[in-house]
């Protein structure tokens, strides 16, 4: 076991260093550059708080869909041939709500921002 | 420099020239290169923009036209009143500029979220979507015995090579088979007429001033094809910036797109333009997973293309938006 302060802890300290203390002394084409720098650390700090939990949410409902085991990655190449194969679609019970929470969760990581999140967010998630 | 290059060229093609100056370059890949630079004269300087490729770069990519294509293109539209810059000259080998044109400068706005935000246009917005349906008709109007040799694509040939892309993302993406899988189904097949397809047609590729759409840009992914294409990329949610609810570029309805494309003279197909429109999704959703293998793989080890990968999951609930809405 690793100690203390978590990655989480590091990533949002040089995160907020970075837009606090040095985005004012910076401008133009570095000012941009540093702006995607920073945006980067953020969508870190939310990964690293989110996936663990996600990703076991996501493992469950796989499970209950496929009718197998394994890892996230696994379960997910396995959804993806049976969807291309046609064995599964959006009639198979279970589908449509796995995309969409699956998909949920990765906006909240990537651009929670985003438009089309924020309204569905707006439908309870 | 390339003001020197530039400056013996203009004195040979432009009458009365006696330089190029204030040249700037405005954005530039490994491959093409877009300059801005004033042509200097006795009666004003005259606002140019040069587009080329550098000497050693003159294969273009698979899916591009090509520089003189584009040349001949823009000079059609700008023929046939489609906003569009007048093409003044074509780089020949003596210009020692590479390959490429150069076209007359429009001033205007192109940035995306400036047009849809700034007050300078809140009074042509309202017409935007109408206007963008008429200067399309146009666009597939251009007579096709004129147009430089370009390449033809139908849906069905369009969906298999995003399958291979997808697929050499060796990443599973359940929506975007879902995507692939619906648009298998839903082939329209071969439209019952063929056109030129601007390929790229989309806030962000428009010059817009107070008045209205001033120049239609970007013409390099240029194709024969389904007109429907060019109405359905142009409603793409990634080309809203935010106004999800007006799916013409964020400006306005559907329903004022197909009025002013139909009011020009030519017939709107509302199950293909919604066909296209899940295409340009994934199309999106595509070219952001190659911009994470661009990243990975070199050439571009960049934050800004690193995070363009990480969009693709926009396009993911766009998708999902489309084909398993949720009840509202």
């Amino acid at each position: 076991m690793q100690d203390e302060p978590t990655p989480i802890e590091l990533t949002k300290a040089v995160a907020d260093f970075l837009r606090n203390d040095i985005t004012p002394l910076i401008s133009g084409h570095q000012a941009f550059k540093l702006r995607v720098a920073i945006n980067i650390l953020d969508l870190v700090t939310r990964q690293l708080t989110r996936e663990a939990g996600s990703d076991a949410r996501e493992v469950e409902r796989l499970r209950a869909l496929l009718g197998i085991d394994g890892s996230v990655m696994e379960l997910n190449r396995v959804l993806a041939e049976r969807i291309a194969s046609g064995e599964v679609d959006l009639a198979t019970s279970g589908l449509a709500e796995h995309l969409w929470a699956t998909t949920m969760d990765k906006l909240a990581v990537d651009q929670p921002n985003y438009a089309s999140y924020r309204r569905e967010l707006g439908r309870g998630g | 420099m390339i003001e020197a290059a530039l400056s013996r060229s203009v004195r040979r093609w432009c009458e009365g020239a006696t330089g190029a100056t204030s040249a700037a370059k405005l954005s530039g890949g490994a491959s093409q290169e877009t300059w801005r630079f004033d042509i200097v004269h006795p009666e004003g300087a005259i606002g140019a923009i040069l587009r080329r490729s550098p000497k050693g770069y003159g294969a273009a990519p698979t899916r591009a036209a090509g520089l003189a294509a584009e040349a001949q293109l823009m000079q059609l539209a700008y023929e046939a009143g489609v906003p569009s810059p007048r093409v003044l000259h074509v780089l020949a080998p003596e210009d020692d500029l590479g390959t490429g044109f150069i076209m007359q400068r429009i001033e205007g706005e192109t940035i995306a979220r400036k047009i849809l935000r700034d007050e300078e246009y809140a009074a042509a917005r309202p017409h935007l979507a109408r206007q963008i349906g008429g200067i399309l008709a146009g666009l597939h109007r251009l007579p096709q015995h004129k147009l430089p040799q370009l390449r033809s694509r139908d849906a069905t040939q369009e969906i298999a090579e995003f399958e291979r892309d997808y697929r050499s993302l060796n990443w599973p993406k359940p929506v975007f088979e879902l995507a692939l899988r619906w648009l298998r189904d839903h082939d329209p097949g071969p439209s019952a007429e063929t056109t030129l397809v601007h390929g790229d047609f989309r806030n962000g590729n428009l010059i817009i001033g107070a008045d209205g759409v001033r120049a239609v840009l970007d013409w390099e992914l240029a194709h024969l094809g389904d007109p429907m294409e060019d109405l359905g990329w142009v409603c793409v949610n990634s080309w809203r910036f935010g106004e999800i609810d007006k799916p013409v570029g964020g400006f306005g309805s559907r329903e004022e797109l197909f009025a002013g494309y139909e009011a020009a003279g030519r017939k709107v197909d509302p199950a293909r333009v919604k066909f296209w429109e899940v295409m340009g999704t994934l199309r999106w959703g595509i070219m952001c997973g190659g911009m994470m293998q661009r990243f990975r793989e070199g050439p571009d080890h960049s934050m800004e293309r690193a995070m363009i990968g990480r969009r693709a999951s926009e396009t993911e609930i766009d998708l999902l938006r489309l084909l398993a809405p949720r009840g509202s």
